[in-house]
């Protein structure tokens, strides 16, 4: 069904220049934090967990370009050797809720009936135990680290996908084409991979790209709170809870250095998610 | 507004507390070790004899089911067990720290509804560069996660500019007040630019219906066009949005608590769950699913009793 989706990107209105612009300049911005995830380690100027205690927050200087934290670590080093943890979690996250969710969806949209209802059903009520509360239940289970949060957010995160996925996948199947294709006798599972989700496709990619920035900020918001990653590793969200106390003795670069990563990556895959989404679904999605 | 959506609304909030329910108290068996160990607090060497006596009181040698009912009875009836960490009732654990929440969660809550209402509303009525402004700044305060701000708040208003202290609730009403306001507005911004730009949609969307269009041709003077056509048709979607909002406001208020160490149900929660004191994580986090989804439900009831179109979408 490529020459659908193409008819149908191509009615849509095309987007503007310089909003094309933000979203090439966001996607940019994952790219390098994804680079940095990946080959991060192999870059930092100095080992991310090399204490100074000579050389605790230092300024600014040509070795240390961004200082140096309450142990005299180089924070240049610790943000970057921190984009793995900081990225890692909530992509396996989005991958396993967005797997499951849009599997969910077409289960329910494809046969309808009780066990739509039943699927609606069940995401409405997971829908109702807000994720942060659900995290710090497993993580007392589990004890601190990022498995249970991660657990815990997956599930969580499940509702987010599948509601939208669902509609978008009721409406599809009710296409004429669909039960033509049943009709000429084509196996359910082939118009499911070879029609349904190629037409889903966009959509989810832009659920999943949006979910990614909230995702990123819920584990980061966890491990502030110290039920997910453990000193002393140097995921973000633990770096602004360990440059708390600095802050009020006048040194707050720790703390507003990684909330200001967090900010940028959150920020950046929103306005690509929206911007694909433009792209992809036209302008009211 | 239909009966049978008031019923198909009250039986998911008595099904969303059951099924939570059931998964709070069995998050605790999912521990590879015996979940008595849990109840102690984990990370201490406990005593066999204790050990016994926690498999006695919480019934966990019972079947499951009867485990379960027996949990939950006692909390209905108020009696959440007790915490051998602090050497406590739950109960009086959770007692001696609500009020803080609460003073918080409604110091929060009143922000982001005059605030959000307020700014959306302005926004959509003046159009041009207020509007502008507004959507971007808007947009800006719900990128910037609450711990984030947390610290950004600490550090402009606390440090640079020593105008509010920073841990603590603080002795009486202005006390309080003071002590509180850096958490509630850290709290807040996110949800105020949420609320703001759905209040500003809504807005402008009535500013440009037919009927306002209609009330103006027939020279209805302005004031009274916005307040009787546009803002009163503009009020469900804000009601929604707003009732989303004081959700999300309980629902983060742990993370504002854990940043400014004002103490709080949601500091307890964490610190609980950090030492692995089962009792007191299940019986917060119980209270926290059931004020979230009793507003929830709340806010759809009273949309639907203001505009009976959302009940017959809502009744599928």
């Amino acid at each position: 069904m490529t020459s659908a989706l193409f008819a149908r990107t191509a009615s849509k209105p095309r987007a503007g220049r310089p909003r094309d612009r933000v979203t090439l300049a966001a996607g940019c911005v994952v790219g390098l934090f994804v680079f940095l995830a990946v080959c991060g380690p192999l870059l930092v100027p100095h080992a991310p967990n090399a204490v100074d205690p000579l050389n605790v927050h230092a300024g600014p200087s040509a070795t240390h370009l961004l200082g140096t934290d309450d142990s005299g670590r180089d924070l240049l080093s610790r943000l970057i050797a921190g984009t793995r943890a900081s990225l890692a979690a909530p992509a396996v996250v989005i991958a396993v809720s967005t797997t499951l969710g849009t599997l969910l969806a077409l289960v329910a949209a494809w046969f309808g009936g009780w066990l739509d209802r039943f699927v609606s059903g069940a995401l409405d009520v997971v829908f109702g135990f807000p994720g942060l509360i659900m995290a710090v239940l497993v993580a007392a289970v589990f004890g601190a680290g990022l498995t249970a949060p991660v657990v815990a957010l997956s599930i969580a995160y499940l509702p987010l996908i599948t509601r939208v996925v669902r509609s978008a996948a009721i409406k599809e199947r009710n296409l004429p084409y669909v039960s033509a294709l049943q009709l000429l006798g084509a196996p359910t599972a082939r118009i499911w991979l070879r029609h349904l989700l190629p037409n889903l496709g966009p959509l989810v990619l832009v659920q999943a790209t949006i979910g990614f920035g909230y995702a990123l900020l819920d584990v980061a918001a966890i491990s502030f709170l110290g039920l997910g990653s453990q000193p002393p590793d140097p995921e973000w969200g633990l770096m602004v809870a360990n440059g708390a106390p600095s802050i009020l003795a006048g040194a707050p670069q720790q703390s507003l250095y990684a909330g200001l990563a967090i900010l940028l990556v959150v920020v950046a895959f929103n306005l690509l998610g929206t911007g694909l989404s433009r792209r992809l679904l036209g302008e009211q999605a | 507004m239909r009966l049978r959506f008031v019923l198909t609304r009250l039986s998911l909030l008595v099904v969303t507390v059951l099924v939570s329910s059931l998964a709070i108290y069995g998050a605790m068996f999912l521990t590879p070790g015996d979940p008595a160990t849990l109840l102690v607090g984990g990370s201490r060497d406990p005593d066999p004899a204790v050990l016994a006596q926690i498999h006695r009181e919480y019934h966990l040698d019972d079947p499951f089911i009867q485990g379960y009912l027996h949990w939950l009875g006692n909390c209905l009836q108020g009696d959440f067990g007790k915490s051998l960490v602090y050497r406590d009732s739950v109960a009086g654990l959770i007692g001696t720290r609500a009020a803080d929440t609460l003073a918080l969660v409604t110091y929060a809550a009143v922000i982001v509804l005059v605030t959000g209402t307020v700014i959306g509303t302005v926004a959509a009525l003046r159009g041009g560069r207020t509007e502008t402004l507004v959507t971007t700044l808007t947009a800006g305060a719900m990128a910037v996660p609450t711990f984030v701000m947390a610290v950004l708040l600490i550090w402009l208003f606390a440090v640079q500019l020593p105008w509010f202290p920073v841990y603590g609730s603080g002795e009486g009403f202005a006390g309080t007040l003071k002590h509180l306001t850096l958490p509630a507005v850290a709290l807040a911004l996110t949800w105020i630019g949420y609320v703001a730009q759905v209040t500003r949609t809504a807005v402008r969307a009535e500013l440009r219906s037919e009927h306002v269009e209609t009330a103006r041709s027939r020279g209805v003077p302005e004031h009274a066009v916005i307040r009787r056509h546009v803002l009163y048709n503009a009020s469900g979607p804000v009601l929604a949005v707003s009732g989303v909002g004081i959700a999300g406001v309980i629902a983060t208020a742990a993370v504002a608590e854990q940043a400014f160490g004002t103490g709080g149900l949601g500091s307890l929660m964490i610190e609980a769950a950090s030492k692995q004191d089962m009792a007191v994580v299940q019986a917060v986090s119980l209270i926290f699913v059931v004020v979230f989804v009793v507003i929830n439900t709340t806010v759809d009831l009273v949309s639907a009793a203001l505009d009976p179109r959302v009940a017959q979408k809502g009744a599928r």
